[in-house]
């Protein structure tokens, strides 16, 4: 039973009806969680055992318990390895999510971030024996600036998110330079924005006004004109834009916020439908993130690490945070401590060294002609899906071409009782990991598929005829493909409801049953 | 497909991009190279940096050299792990959810809180929210923090702060541990912040803290940057703490010249509609199985935008795995074990180095890492060492030069520096000082 909201209200009978023993159903397996299997009494790291010596722990010896129970190496693999089993992947299949840009993840650029040079070394150790990790700073700080066409660059932060608060805390304290941190508290941000740019400029006191987008999905000019004024720092515009188009007029929109005495944010998340094709600077940004783990292949690992390196104009490069490379009287050396106008420091240490070496090493592979080709191809192939769904699914900005990725809304499920969350369920049937939905905001039960560059025409053909297969399917009526899905996953919805009701957030050691019955 | 697409050429999907500002070349920049070649250069470059495994090597302040088991580095590069988004779609993401219940678990009971969650950036930033999250809870807006604390965090919460309009009150360097911080606390502050081990190496003991920021309506921030630490020390969470902020990259993570790292906070089940990041949580799937979720979305900035508790979206997923395949495979017995290395040869590497002429060890107490004052400037003779061959530990002028404490050096000492190693270095150091 599902709820108005396609959410699961009471348990079903199983879909399979095949019922195991087990639970397990073939080579997908039930998995406990290591604390209702590993024991207490056991470890499975090798350790000497210390003679007897006198401890320094100034009477501050752990007394709380500490109930975490050990595995052994085999147990530990096959505890892992299932649980692996049960995720969807790149490399398992078309990961359609758009803005969050699955391509592929080059094994080279893992087989490089493990050189003993690069993942061994301490970000303290004395810089004299670190000349080679500097160097490898200084050339990707190199490529970034290069395609871009911007003055500088922060390799500091740690995600996205991080690069825009990197480039709106450089606006901030370029603004107090100016003395107009009383007065410019403004900070213009279109709807169709991510989460993370009214979050930013939130997080650090700027207030956020929305700016209405076009009957085409993009910035009119003369709307960021009417808002601009004295009390705006800044505008946070994505290029290409959420709705994966292109925003025509940006380079208007900069010149009105620099005549006004704004700056320019450009979110970056999508730069990996233009890198060759246009730079940044030219654009008349001041300040964008540039998420490695997007344009520039390093894996997303299920959530994170990412890296988030900013690129500033000249206008904002001396307000970048610490560290940086620089050259020095006797080699590169890292300026670790805010002088001039640098607006501090904003984490330990000197960033994402891990997905630095990987980034650099596929943009080595790809090289200024692969790179652009990368962007292209992204393109036509996102092209390719709008125009071979456009006939049967519908598009909110009418049938123009699109960047990397194509929206579409549930203008053409109406009527049909399917919503955009069933339809995405039903892909995961069909062994495909459901596109972005619901995002962005400002378009009805938005579906946002970006396929990249890494699918070939075999696979793309595959996937647009599965999904019109879906799409007639769901025209037909067909609704109990869509409302109970999926059927074949490890599991069926999940009770979003209950889960934030009755928050369960760690596992606790169930209740003896005698003390259960007091 | 161009034909498919409708249009004669690829230059017309990019015909959006104003022609004033269309790129006709290609970027000044190389072509593609082979894998050969791109392993040679990089190859080249890892080259000229010496490795913390081939020296005698002691340094810490933030970030520790430990033994990681083969099977962790294997288990994160299977596909599933490596290669999937943040699970958005709990049915095909069972694993990673499953896993981050597992990490948030491991990490409330290490720290001994109540609730953890998914990650953060690294301890740092971890440390900044923290702040930002004890001003929501009290409503206040002023932060003290101790001496004690790693310059570079200090650094971090001050600059978050000050760009949120918020105060953070950083004292003097506190080598000693012996600030008066309770004199600090009044009914305007919002919180404490203490690091234990400190960035000295100090155990600092919390309960009194905790108390005074209790009776003045503060909460007391916990932040550690070892974590393998708290197998032998008495956690944050039984001495009052509120909020616990610490980095994680010791268990399971590598070296890595700094990043990434995976931070890790927890807090009292209490104060979780106001802490940043994800959250995994239990629920059951349409047919009444077990199964995972993130939870409480309303926090987070993909729901909330502008009144979100963070904009953090990206985290540390997959060094949170390792922390949790690593804390796995030791289990509370290998951790304390492992502990338990790592202070006695601190221990005994502390009372050789107090034996030399021109080095006294200054702390009372310590787990891996103390500080040594050293006659002269202890970047000059880590440069030294260094050139020897040796790489000696970190000075603690290089996180705060004005600090006024050019002659004191921070030396770690984990399960991975053997007898030998301490032996290179104590016969390194009584070379360079002059005595
Ligand atoms: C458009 C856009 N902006 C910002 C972000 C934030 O990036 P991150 O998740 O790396 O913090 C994302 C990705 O999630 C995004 O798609």
């Amino acid at each position: 039973m599902l709820n108005n909201q396609g959410r699961p209200t009471q348990p079903e009978k199983a879909s399979a009806g095949h019922r195991t023993f087990t639970g397990n159903r073939g080579l997908q397996m039930e998995e406990a969680l290591i604390f209702e299997t590993g024991r207490l009494d056991v470890t499975g790291v090798d350790c000497e055992v210390p003679a007897p010596f006198g401890a320094r722990l100034g009477g501050l010896e752990r007394r709380a318990a500490l109930d975490l129970p050990g595995l052994s190496e085999p147990e530990a693999m096959r505890h892992y390895v299932r649980l692996s089993q049960k995720n969807y992947s790149i490399d398992a299949g078309l990961y359609p999510l758009g803005s969050c840009t699955m391509k592929h993840n080059p094994r080279l650029n893992e087989k490089m971030a493990r050189l003993p040079g690069f993942s061994d070394i301490h970000p303290l150790q004395p810089q004299s024996t670190v000349q080679g990790a500097l160097a490898l700073l200084a050339e990707l700080g190199h490529w970034l600036t290069t395609m871009t066409g911007m003055a500088a660059v922060s390799l500091v932060p740690k995600a996205g998110a991080h690069g825009e608060l990197c480039g709106m805390m450089a606006i901030k304290a370029a603004i107090a330079a100016r003395g107009e941190a009383a007065t410019r508290r403004i900070v213009l941000v279109p709807d169709s924005a991510h989460g993370t740019n009214p979050a930013t400029a939130a997080l650090i006191g700027f207030e956020v006004r929305a700016v209405p987008a076009r009957a085409d999905g993009t910035v009119d000019p003369a709307a960021v004109g009417a808002l601009m004024g004295p009390d705006v720092a800044a505008i946070m515009l994505t290029n290409p834009n959420t709705c994966g188009i292109f925003e025509r007029d940006i380079v208007a929109i900069a010149e009105i916020i620099h005549a006004g005495g704004g700056y320019f944010y450009c979110d970056g998340a999508n730069f990996n439908a233009i890198v060759g094709k246009t730079r940044t600077g030219d654009l008349g940004v001041d300040a964008m993130h540039i998420n490695l783990h997007k344009t520039f292949s390093t894996p997303h690992g299920g959530g994170g690490p990412g890296s988030g390196p900013v690129v500033l104009s000249a206008r904002l490069a001396a307000f970048a945070p610490v560290p940086f490379v620089r050259a020095g009287a006797t080699g590169l050396e890292l300026v670790e401590h805010a002088e001039g106008q640098s607006f501090g420091r904003m984490s330990a240490f000197h960033g994402q060294m891990g997905m630095f070496v990987r980034a650099l090493a596929y943009m080595l592979s790809h090289g200024a002609d692969g790179l652009r080709q990368a962007s292209e191809d992204a393109v036509l192939n996102a092209n390719y899906v709008r125009a071979a769904l456009n006939d049967v699914m519908s598009s909110p900005f009418g049938a123009r071409p699109c960047m990397h990725e194509a929206l579409f809304d549930d203008e053409w499920l109406k009527g049909t009782g399917i919503t955009t969350l069933d339809f995405a369920k039903a892909m995961i049937d069909e062994g495909y990991h459901p596109m972005t939905m619901y995002f962005p905001l400002v378009v009805h039960g938005a579906m946002l598929i970006e396929p990249t560059e890494s699918e070939s025409l075999a696979s793309l053909d595959l996937f647009i005829m599965t999904l019109r297969d879906l799409a007639f399917s769901a025209k037909r009526g067909e609704s109990e493909r869509f409302t109970g899905a999926p059927h074949l996953a490890p599991r069926r919805r999940l009770d979003e409801t209950r889960a934030a009701r009755a928050p369960k957030l760690r596992w606790t050691p169930p209740v003896p049953v005698a003390e259960a019955a007091e | 497909m161009l034909a498919r697409i409708g249009v004669a050429s690829l230059d017309e999907l990019f015909a959006d991009i104003p022609a004033a500002q269309r790129l006709e070349g290609l970027l000044d920049l190389p072509h593609g190279a082979s894998e050969m070649a791109v392993e040679r250069q990089l190859g080249a470059l890892a080259q000229r940096n010496v490795a913390s495994g081939s020296v005698p090597f002691f340094c810490g302040a933030g970030a520790y050299r430990h033994h990681v088991p083969a099977s962790v580095d294997h288990l994160i590069q299977r596909s599933e792990f490596l290669t999937s988004y943040t699970p958005y779609q709990p049915e095909i993401t069972q694993g990673t959810l499953q896993y981050l219940f597992e990490f948030q678990t491991q990490v409330a009971a290490l720290t001994g809180m109540e609730v953890a969650n998914a990650s953060m950036y690294d301890g740092s930033t971890a440390a900044a929210e923290a702040v930002l999250m004890a001003h929501r809870l009290t409503k206040r807006h002023k932060a003290v923090l101790s001496g004690g604390l790693h310059p570079h965090y200090a650094e971090t919460i001050r600059t978050l702060s000050h760009m949120a309009g918020a105060d953070a009150r950083l004292l003097p360097a506190d080598p000693q541990a012996d600030e008066d911080i309770m004199a600090q606390i009044d009914a305007e502050t919002s919180c404490v912040v203490v690091q234990s081990p400190d960035v000295f190496g100090n155990l600092r003991d919390l309960r009194a803290i905790a108390a005074r920021a209790h009776a003045q309506g503060a909460l007391l921030i916990a932040v550690f940057t070892e974590v393998m630490a708290l197998g032998l020390i008495e956690p944050p969470g039984a001495m009052g703490a509120d909020i616990v902020a610490g980095e994680g990259q010791s268990i399971g993570n590598g070296l890595n010249f700094g990043g990434p790292y995976v931070g890790l906070m927890a807090t009292r089940q209490n104060f979780v509609r106001q802490m940043p990041g994800r959250l995994c949580g239990e629920t059951v799937d349409a047919e009444g199985r077990r199964g995972f979720v993130l939870t409480l979305s309303t926090r987070e900035q993909h729901i909330r935008r502008d009144k979100a508790t963070s904009n953090i979206c990206t985290n540390s997923g997959l060094c949170a795995l390792a922390f949790t395949i690593h804390m796995s495979l030791l289990g509370a017995k290998g951790l304390r074990q492992v502990a338990l290395v790592n202070h006695a040869r601190a221990v005994a590497l502390a009372k050789k180095l107090g034996a030399l002429a021109g080095v006294e060890v200054i702390n009372q107490s310590f787990f891996n890492e103390f500080a040594v004052r050293v006659a002269g400037d202890a970047r000059v003779l880590v440069e030294r060492l260094a050139t020897a061959g040796v790489l000696a530990g970190v000075p603690y002028a290089r996180l705060a030069p004005q600090a006024g404490l050019d002659d004191i050096l921070l030396i770690a000492v984990t399960e991975t520096s053997s007898d030998d190693d301490a032996d290179a270095l104590v016969a390194a150091l009584a070379g360079a000082l002059p005595c």
